[in-house]
């Protein structure tokens, strides 16, 4: 997470001034984290590979191939980058006023039912121009409703943002799976066709080379979204004053800002986000909502959010290596089961907390000497 | 006599910093030595190093005469060292034997053997005078209760050096008077004390020997009853302090603040006070007599039970955190770094806290170089060092930094300004400085709160001194009539019964 | 309603209670020395998986408890290592412990059996069945015996409390912080075993959120053993309540029952409020 301080002014020459907020130390390298991580997922594949008795060398080519090697893997990492975007952004909003958003998951789901039954429900001539900001606006504000349940909880009775959000995931799924039943098609799981108003366009349409590829507008969506949280994070009073509950929730108060007001903003600004996953599932992919389609992109948000430092621009960037890797899955599955990329995300995930809490470890003892 | 612990040429560093320089050091057994010097003097340090909680970066520790090769907290509990720290390492939830007996389980067939434990633990408490219930959960004694616990726990593993780290900051004079009694008959017995301090009367009570520590460096080590308050402040500061600030006398305005029947529930009871415009009223007491709730009842912070809140006439009892400072109140929190600044942002963006919106254009969008300008001006015209806007607040000392908290909230132009524990691990020069602010306050038409366990400061800058105690005004006093003696007569109930005097 | 409280339903409760009593235990084990845990889930799965591997290369279902507590040991070890060695965030390392649970078995069914699915059928454990439902009873009072009344236990509740503490009278941390995960990892592998054995195998992410039950039970029990048994049976309950309304052609929604134990919990989290029972050092 990097963070440029306000107030730099006086003195053009000096750099920003960029670290975590766990960082002290300025000379702290902030991506040597990540770069561990990778070697260690890079060790551990090998070993998987070699032990499936294929040569990695081999996988590796097929997996470079399959992902970066043509457009349509271009298109497709783009594809499977895009809702881990949203998810990772949804998770540092809430990390940045110091709480753990666990829920992505079922408020990125209630968000693309919403978007799917809205979609569906608009006359069939709406144009675009109404139909995809109502259809996407809709993803966020009942995203943005299951991330408030929780903040709200949190702010007014205390109860741990981090348990209420795992729980709601359940609540969310499950109950979905009743409510569903009474809009999904005839003998299917999914809701009925969006309006064509409400589809969003796929690449494939401007550029032939992507045909076949998903990749649609939703990852646009997904960019300007990064920009935008960076742009309010860095930029305006409400992003400064969500941060500042993050990094002291006491001395915020004391300056006047309410802590349980931003603390429900803030999740519900997590859930919005995540609700805009739906984007790229209904209205750029499938054209509806069906049931089970998140497949643990919001837990995997939380992957990106750690991974990207809860700072957009790296939270994009982890996003397509995790994007990558779910793709290049895919392209190695004929010579190793594709479940392997499954163990190397959970990997990344493990290998990052452990450096970064090291690092940040270091990092401390140099500024305060021995720990007490 | 024979020397219980001795430290020779002990230096302690954290990272770059060296906190004790080559400190030695020998206290005698069956005697009771003072260890003074102003805050960041390194006593604290010095004493984690003697228990083995710090490494030592050179030097030795001898207890008893032998020299301890790798000290340890183990280490020491086995020779007899034992510590009672600032901050009480109590598990809230476990019972005061489980506390004590924790790490040395008394067992019965393997299990624990939980009323044997509760009776050698009260037998223990009976024999020292600590009155405490074994079978009590932590979490439910008082302050004082909970160092007779800590006390406990030191003794019960057979300690006769006991390390005392500021024991009586947060015990009320009655308590401390306890306190001291148990020491001595410590002392009787044949047991050590290192009792570590900033408070002078202390020392002079109830010590032998007296080390006065300056920068991480012994600067003085003398019987007590060679020593006088004024030699040794004169050792730990290294100069003599200049006296209170001259005061003019300012005109006395309207009501500022009043506070009326003030309630929260278990700490503050019906409390009424009223600020005028140019008056510093002062509110003594022992911490944990209500002041701090008191602070955040009246900043809003925390919701009275009852009572009423007004600022200049207006009623802002329910008023938010926010409402209340845009009415005109300022608050120097007691707690600066949880509560005073985010360590982590720059000076700058500490400044700005709780004034964004005069920051903003459209869309919240911070205007950040007119923000970086004014943070400079306030930065040079409070004398903060560095006057860099974007060094982290981190990095300042605790003078610099309660100048930076004193000067955000100056820059509001506080019609009232709610200063609890200003000076509090301050150093001296800083201290001149914030009370000449306070001063300035006052002189300028408007109303001070100052909320201090120090009497002396109180009696310099209040023109009228409220004494809390339990939660209750016990007493308001013009500044002529208040001395030493009444307010800490009052500030332990002893005249409480004595009728309020009520402007 | 006839049959409602009948044995079979009793004890068709009592089946589905056996694996969120044993992960809840290990929940307590867990918290109550200091030790968040989230991966949970991912013990019951891989304990699953090593039974049915275990019991299907030796043809011994001893063998195969035996393996299934062995595998969820070993993540715990793992999880252990990140968070307790290395200090690691205690929230997303529990996720990705359980990211890497379900991926790691998968990866391995497909290995073993060349299976997307499900393993083979696994042979007949009955005996051991019956053992491990009696005994995850036993290590509930055991447990809460242990924690009251044992000098170990005494400690490790000293040190998921106040560490420091612990630590200034010569208790060290990380020992029990240690003891408590690893006893998380056997207890959730054990109910892991539980799964295969009574499902005859292993199925893909056959937990399906079961560890997150049982947290939500250690939580609604005040991370106690007998407040988790109590809570786990409640949720059993009323999943095998509704079974029977279901199989009968009334009944709620199969979602809502579902979702019932979590929105029970957040209810009970939000009116207990701020006065929580949760060990004060959790997740430090």
């Amino acid at each position: 997470m990097s963070r440029t301080r306000i107030g730099r002014i006086g003195d053009g020459s000096r750099k920003l001034d960029s670290g975590s907020r766990f960082e002290i130390s300025r000379s702290v390298p902030v991506l040597l984290p990540p770069a561990l991580a990778l070697l260690v997922a890079l060790a551990a594949a090998s070993l998987l590979v070699v032990a499936y008795g294929q040569s990695p060398l081999h996988v590796y080519r097929l997996f470079l191939d399959g992902t970066w090697g043509n457009a349509y893997g271009i298109g497709q990492v783009l594809f499977k980058a895009t809702p881990l975007v949203f998810t990772g952004l949804s998770v540092a909003l809430a990390f940045h006023a110091g709480l753990f958003n666990v829920g992505a998951e079922g408020q990125l789901t209630l968000g693309a039912f919403a978007t799917g039954l809205v979609g569906a429900a608009l006359p069939p001539a709406t144009p675009a121009a109404i139909a995809l900001p109502l259809a996407v606006g809709a993803g966020f504000c009942a995203g943005a409703a299951a991330g408030a349940v929780p903040g709200a909880l949190k702010a007014w009775r205390g109860a741990h943002e981090v348990i209420v959000t795992i729980m709601l995931n359940f609540v969310i799924l499950a109950e979905l799976s009743d409510l569903g039943k009474r809009f999904y098609d005839r003998e299917s799981v999914h809701t009925a066709h969006v309006v064509a108003g409400a589809t969003l366009a796929r690449a494939g349409a401007f550029f032939p080379s992507l045909r076949g590829s998903a990749l649609s507008g939703a990852a646009l969506l997904a960019a300007a979204t990064a920009i935008a949280v960076w742009w309010l994070l860095q930029r305006t009073a409400a992003g400064f004053r969500l941060r500042a509950v993050g990094l002291g929730a006491e001395a915020a108060a004391t300056a006047g800002i309410s802590v349980a007001r931003q603390t429900v903003i803030a999740m519900a600004l997590a859930g919005g986000v995540a609700g805009l996953v739906g984007a790229n599932a209904v209205l750029g992919y499938k054209g509806y909502y069906e049931e089970g389609f998140a497949g643990g992109v919001g837990f995997m948000g939380i992957a990106v959010a750690l991974l990207g430092r809860n700072h957009p621009g790296g939270i994009v960037a982890a996003a397509l290596l995790f994007g990558t890797l779910s793709q290049g899955g895919l392209a190695i599955n004929a010579v190793v089961p594709k479940e392997i990329v499954e163990v190397l995300q959970a990997v990344i995930i493990l290998a990052v907390a452990v450096s970064s809490a090291t690092v940040r470890r270091q990092a401390a003892q140099l500024a305060t000497g021995a720990r007490a | 006599m024979t020397t219980a612990v001795e430290l020779r040429g002990v230096v302690v560093r954290y990272g770059a910093v060296t906190a004790v320089r080559g400190v030695s050091l020998a206290v005698e057994r069956g005697a009771i030595h003072a260890v003074v010097g102003e805050n960041g003097a390194g006593k604290s340090t010095l004493m984690r190093a003697l228990y083995g909680l710090v490494p030592l970066a050179a030097g030795e520790v001898r207890v008893k005469g032998e020299p301890m090769a790798r000290p340890s907290p183990e280490a020491a509990i086995a020779r007899g060292v034992g510590m009672v720290h600032q901050h009480f390492l109590l598990a809230e939830a476990l019972t005061v034997a489980e506390n004590v007996v924790l790490g040395r389980e008394p067992r019965r067939r393997g299990l624990l053997d939980v009323a044997g434990a509760e009776a050698e633990v009260g037998a223990l408490a009976e024999e020292h005078g600590l009155a405490v219930d074994p079978a009590a959960p932590v979490g439910a004694l008082s302050v004082g209760e909970r160092q007779r616990v800590e006390i406990l726990k030191a003794l019960y593993r057979g300690a006769d050096v006991l390390i005392l780290d500021e024991p009586t900051a947060v015990l009320s004079p009655p308590e401390v008077d306890d306190l001291f009694a148990m020491l001595r008959a410590h002392r009787d017995r044949g047991g050590t004390v290192i009792l570590v301090t900033h408070k002078l009367d202390e020392v002079m009570a109830i010590s032998e020997r007296v080390t006065v520590l300056r920068r991480g460096e012994v600067v003085g080590d003398l019987p007590t009853r060679d020593a006088t308050p004024e030699a040794i402040v004169r050792l730990m500061v290294g100069r003599d302090l200049a006296g209170p600030p001259e005061r003019g006398a300012g005109p006395m305005g309207d009501v500022r603040l009043s506070v009326e029947g003030l309630t929260v529930r278990g700490s503050l009871d019906r409390v009424s006070l009223e600020v005028r415009g140019g008056e510093i009223l002062g509110v003594a007491g022992v911490e944990g007599n209500g002041q701090t709730e008191l602070c955040e009842a009246i900043t809003g912070l925390r919701r009275a039970d009852a009572g009423i809140v007004r600022l200049d006439g207006a009623d802002v009892t329910r008023a938010s955190p926010a409402r209340r400072r845009a009415l005109g109140l300022g608050h120097v929190p007691e707690d600066r770094h949880r509560r005073g600044l985010l360590l982590d942002l720059s000076l700058a963006e500490n400044l700005l806290l709780g004034r964004l919106d005069e920051y903003t254009r459209f869309a919240s969008i911070l205007d950040r170089r007119r923000l970086a300008a004014d943070a400079a001006r306030l930065l040079e015209r409070f004398d903060v060092r560095p006057a860099d806007p974007a060094a982290p607040a981190r990095s300042l000392s605790g003078g610099n930094q309660q100048k930076v908290v004193l000067a955000r909230e100056l820059s509001l132009r506080p019609r009232v300004l709610l200063a609890a524990q200003p000076t509090r691990g301050v150093d001296v020069g800083a201290i001149e400085r914030i009370h000449a602010e306070l001063d300035g306050v006052r002189r300028r038409g408007a109303g001070v709160l100052l909320i201090s366990a120090e009497l002396d400061e109180l009696l310099a800058l209040a023109d009228r001194v409220a004494v809390l105690y339990r939660g209750r005004i016990v007493a308001t006093l013009p500044r002529a009539e208040a001395d030493r003696e009444r307010l800490g007569g009052l500030m332990t109930g002893a005249t409480a019964q004595q009728a309020a005097v009520q402007p | 309603m006839r049959g409602i409280l009948s044995g079979a339903f009793l004890l068709q409760a009592l089946r589905i209670s056996v694996p969120y009593v044993l992960a809840a235990l290990g929940g307590v084990a867990s918290e109550r020395s200091g030790v968040i845990n989230i991966a949970l889930e991912g013990m019951l799965l891989v304990g699953a998986f090593g039974a049915a591997v275990g019991a299907l290369a030796s043809g011994s279902a001893l063998a195969g408890l035996g393996a299934g507590v062995l595998a969820g040991v070993a993540l715990a070890a793992l999880y252990g290592l990140a968070v307790i060695r290395w200090r690691a965030d205690q929230i997303v390392c529990g996720v990705a412990a359980t990211l890497l649970a379900l991926g790691a078995t998968r990866y391995f069914l497909k290995v073993f059996y060349n299976s997307t699915s499900n393993s083979p059928r696994i042979p007949s454990t009955d005996g051991l069945g019956w053992a491990i439902l009696v005994g995850a009873a036993l290590l509930a009072a055991l447990a809460e015996a242990g924690l009251r009344r044992t000098a170990i236990g005494l400690r490790l509740r000293a040190v998921g409390e106040h560490p420091e503490a612990a630590r200034s009278v010569g208790v060290r941390v990380a020992p029990l912080r240690w003891l408590g995960v690893l006893l998380s990892g056997a207890l959730a592998g054990l109910g892991g075993v539980w799964l295969a054995f009574d499902q005859h195998g292993f199925v893909a992410n056959m937990s399906a959120g079961r560890g997150f039950i049982a947290l939500a039970a250690m939580i609604l029990g005040g991370w106690r053993p007998l407040g988790a048994l109590g809570a786990c049976l409640l949720f059993g309950g009323a999943e095998a309540l509704q079974l029977r309304l279901q199989s009968s052609g009334m009944g709620l929604g199969a979602g809502t029952v579902q979702a019932l134990p979590y929105l029970i919990t957040i209810v009970a989290l939000a009116v207990r409020g701020r006065a929580s029972v949760a060990p004060r050092a959790l997740g430090t």
